[in-house]
């Protein structure tokens, strides 16, 4: 038996041993993803078991060097591990952006010492963090963003707002772009700072969305304290970190289109009703369908010949720049699909008989998908201009 | 299989983008094009490729072939593609050779396949009957007569026919138009006594011909497989071939893309180059990111060839319907962004809208393909 055999094997057996039945059942949506905290949201309650039992293997963040919480593993055994917990059905026991986004820019930017203070924390779910880029004034000119760190010495002073700010009611610390300098260009002078959100001078506002939901917020720093070394790399450098911190955020947010479960096709068919040959009894619907069943199994193959074009050493070629403006606009498309599908039912908004709205909350959430993150347009200024060299007006 | 080109597939790659982009380009088809030649290629720079080994990649090394398999094949027709050659890589090499292969016997397959790969011999794919493609729409009659079958009926788009030396048709011997059931394969010699045989140039400077067929008859040896029971390697066929039109839509479609950027990012219009006007930026940008897909649903098809993949049929759908979606845009935004040139004959995007359209229809287009997606898929 070879090695990898032999790790597929015990992993086997320790996911049995393991997992615990409700953490075998899928997630129905973003509400019932586990995201630890200092105050966690606990929806079942072997949610925080499973992900203690994870971390303690380093499973949490399997690809992550041991010594910072992570499993260490090598990408064949992420593979296997990964397979393994699909076969039955096991959840991913964490989500955060700690591990989607704080943690690869710190893995490349941050000194060892910040690398020992803040990952293993995320690893096993203790501190939740959320991210604080865009302010009313710099959503997609972020670089004209205008909260100010002053110089204190030890520590920085921080005023200013942020908005957009994703579960800041319930993160415990902030990654977060300020201004240290104004003298240079808009893009010099920023700095990427870590500090605590539990302090006064730090006021947090959810913002009500057209879901209905409140995952966004409004961030206030009223003279808020960041010590000088949770300043991220150099003062001024903040630019550098915020882009590779986006592009992770961009493939997170790309990974929405490609969707499991059941085939909308299918779905339409048994709801809608066939016709004399079989086919989906709406012609005008089943084509928009299949154009979209299309178009995911064609992003899925293009996500799938990237990942292999890394492993085959050839780098992340151009292919990955377009992940953000076509996932997001292949999930949108689904969701509009998914309501002409559901019909009038699918547009209920509470109550039993309508599964609590779910249909067209997702539909109404989907719309953010082409604008956080960078919107769909300032995607395709970056392929026109970086991939395709076409020139500035 | 991973979803990058193995060495061997890389270097073929290279060595027919250097070939073609010497001995088989553009301005070749338009020079064939205005002299008027009846065959449409060169058959000297036909005889170079198969110098190269060509005409027996796809085919197994047992009947004379390099047995590089589909993706090796795949990778040589989107070359073709870019430089719109003209050769009868198509006809006999994707079409011809890989109809005997699936459907032909022993016998039929150690014969014809040696003669394709060594370029002594050419065969084509005779079984569209009507303007639209529809494989089980076949009216065609064969009849057994003693020892041998009688068969009576029109073929079109048959693929560089002019040059054939045989072709594998399809004919009915039982069932009725629309049904798989009855559907039969003949190898019919090019100069049977019955057999004629009309030219047709198609829109894209390539020939496609008409057969007729009054009572052909061949010995009962010219029967493929079994009787009636053409379809399951006929459909394998056709997918396999939808995928290498894929391929070359794929070639098609990236110069296309490659030469309209390079004209938006040289051509002025109010004191810019147009290039920088944004209206133009986010098209651009568009076309780039289905470009991206459409290079991985070839190779995703390709592989399923070379892995007999039980989804054939599935990829066979996918690469055809997006890569004629995707050939469609990329030709169109040619034609339009390069504004009024590009509808002169003089420019050569005219000449890869043309080809393109071409290559969608054939072995189905975007809507026989999207909805046989769509069936396969169950709705």
């Amino acid at each position: 038996m070879t090695e990898i055999d032999t790790f597929r094997q015990e992993t086997r057996e320790w996911l049995d041993a393991n997992c615990p039945d409700s953490m075998r059942q899928p997630v129905s949506g973003f509400e019932d993803i586990y995201n630890g905290g200092r105050k966690p949201e606990i929806d079942i309650p072997e949610q925080p078991l499973w992900c203690e039992r994870m971390a303690e293997r380093g499973w949490t963040v399997p690809h992550w060097p041991k010594e910072y919480g992570g499993g260490g593993l090598s990408a064949e055994e992420v593979k296997v591990l990964k397979e393994e917990m699909a076969r039955i059905g096991a959840r991913r026991p964490l989500d955060s952006f700690g591990i989607s986004m704080l943690g690869p820019a710190l893995l490349k930017f941050g000194s060892e010492e910040q690398k020992r203070e803040h990952l293993p924390p995320i690893c096993r779910g203790e501190i939740r963090w959320c991210q604080g880029y865009s302010e009313p004034g710099a959503g997609s000119d972020l670089a004209s963003l205008q909260t100010r760190a002053d110089d204190q010495g030890d520590h920085y002073l921080i005023n200013g707002q942020k908005v957009w700010t994703s579960y800041a009611d319930k993160a415990d610390w902030i990654f977060c772009l300020v201004r240290t300098d104004n003298s240079g260009s808009k893009h010099e002078g920023i700095s990427f700072m870590l500090f605590d959100m539990d302090q006064p001078g730090v006021t947090v506002k959810p913002i009500r969305l057209i879901s209905g939901s409140s995952p966004f917020c409004e961030t206030f720093f009223d003279d808020a304290r960041a010590e000088k070394r949770n300043l991220v790399g150099e003062a001024g450098q903040g630019w550098t970190i915020a882009k590779y911190l986006l592009t992770h955020e961009r493939e997170m947010i790309s990974g929405f289109g490609t969707s499991g479960g059941k085939s909308l096709g299918k779905t339409a068919l048994e709801t809608l009703g066939a016709d004399a040959e079989g086919r989906l009894r709406n012609g005008i619907l089943r084509q928009d369908i299949a154009q979209h069943q299309l178009d995911t199994l064609v992003f899925g193959a293009t996500m799938e010949r990237v990942g292999d074009e890394v492993k085959a050493g050839q780098g992340l070629g151009p292919a990955s720049s377009i992940f953000k403006y076509y996932g997001t606009e292949l999930n949108k498309r689904r969701n509009e699909l998914n309501l002409a599908v559901g019909g009038e039912a699918a547009l209920g908004w509470s109550g039993e008989q309508y599964h609590e709205g779910e249909t067209v909350r997702s539909f109404l959430r989907s719309k953010g998908n082409s604008i956080e993150g960078g919107t769909s347009e300032v995607q395709l200024n970056i392929v026109a201009k970086r991939v395709l060299g076409l020139p500035d007006a | 299989m991973t979803l990058v080109l193995n060495e061997e597939q890389q270097m073929l790659k290279e060595s027919a983008a250097g070939f073609l982009a010497s001995k088989a380009t553009v301005g070749h088809l338009r020079k064939l094009r205005d002299s008027g030649d009846e065959l449409a290629f060169e058959p000297a720079v036909w005889k170079e490729m198969v110098d190269m080994g060509w005409a027996g990649i796809a085919i197994p090394e047992a009947y004379g072939g390099l047995g590089y398999g589909y993706t090796g094949l795949g990778v040589v027709l989107e070359q073709a593609g870019r430089h719109l050659s003209a050769s009868p890589l198509e006809a006999s090499v994707l079409v011809g050779a890989t109809a005997i292969n699936c459907l032909g016997t022993e016998e039929q397959k150690t014969h014809w396949l040696a003669a394709i790969a060594a370029g002594e011999k050419q065969v084509s794919l005779a079984l569209q009957e009507s303007g639209a493609f529809d494989p089980v729409g076949v009216t065609a009659s064969a009849t057994r007569d003693g020892d041998a079958f009688v068969i009576s009926g029109e073929k079109r788009m048959v693929l560089d026919a002019v040059s054939a030396d045989a072709f594998v048709l399809i004919a009915r011997s039982g069932g009725v138009a629309g049904e798989t059931r009855g559907l039969s394969a003949f190898l019919i010699p090019a100069d049977a006594a019955g057999l004629s045989i009309t030219p047709c140039d198609m829109v894209d400077s390539r020939q496609c011909g008409a057969l007729s067929l009054n009572a052909v008859r061949v010995p009962a040896d010219a029967l493929m497989g079994s009787e009636g029971d053409a379809w399951p390697a006929l459909e394998r066929t056709l997918d396999i071939a939808a995928i290498g039109f894929s391929a070359q839509l794929l070639g098609l479609s990236l110069e296309a893309f490659e030469r309209t950027m390079d004209y938006i990012r040289e051509r002025k219009q109010f004191g810019q180059v147009i290039g920088s006007f944004q209206g133009l930026q986010h098209r651009a940008a568009h076309l780039f990111a289905e470009l991206e897909l459409a290079r991985s649903i070839v190779l995703k098809a390709l592989q399923a060839i070379d892995s007999d993949d039980q989804g054939l049929s599935r990829y066979a759908s996918a690469a055809k319907a997006k890569l004629s979606e995707v050939a469609r845009l990329a030709s169109n935004e040619g034609v339009q962004m390069h504004g009024g040139v590009g509808m002169t004959d003089e420019y050569d995007i005219g000449l890869y809208l043309k080809r393109a359209r071409v290559l969608e229809h054939l072995m189905g287009d975007y809507y026989y393909h999207l909805d046989r997606f769509a069936r396969i898929g169950g709705y």
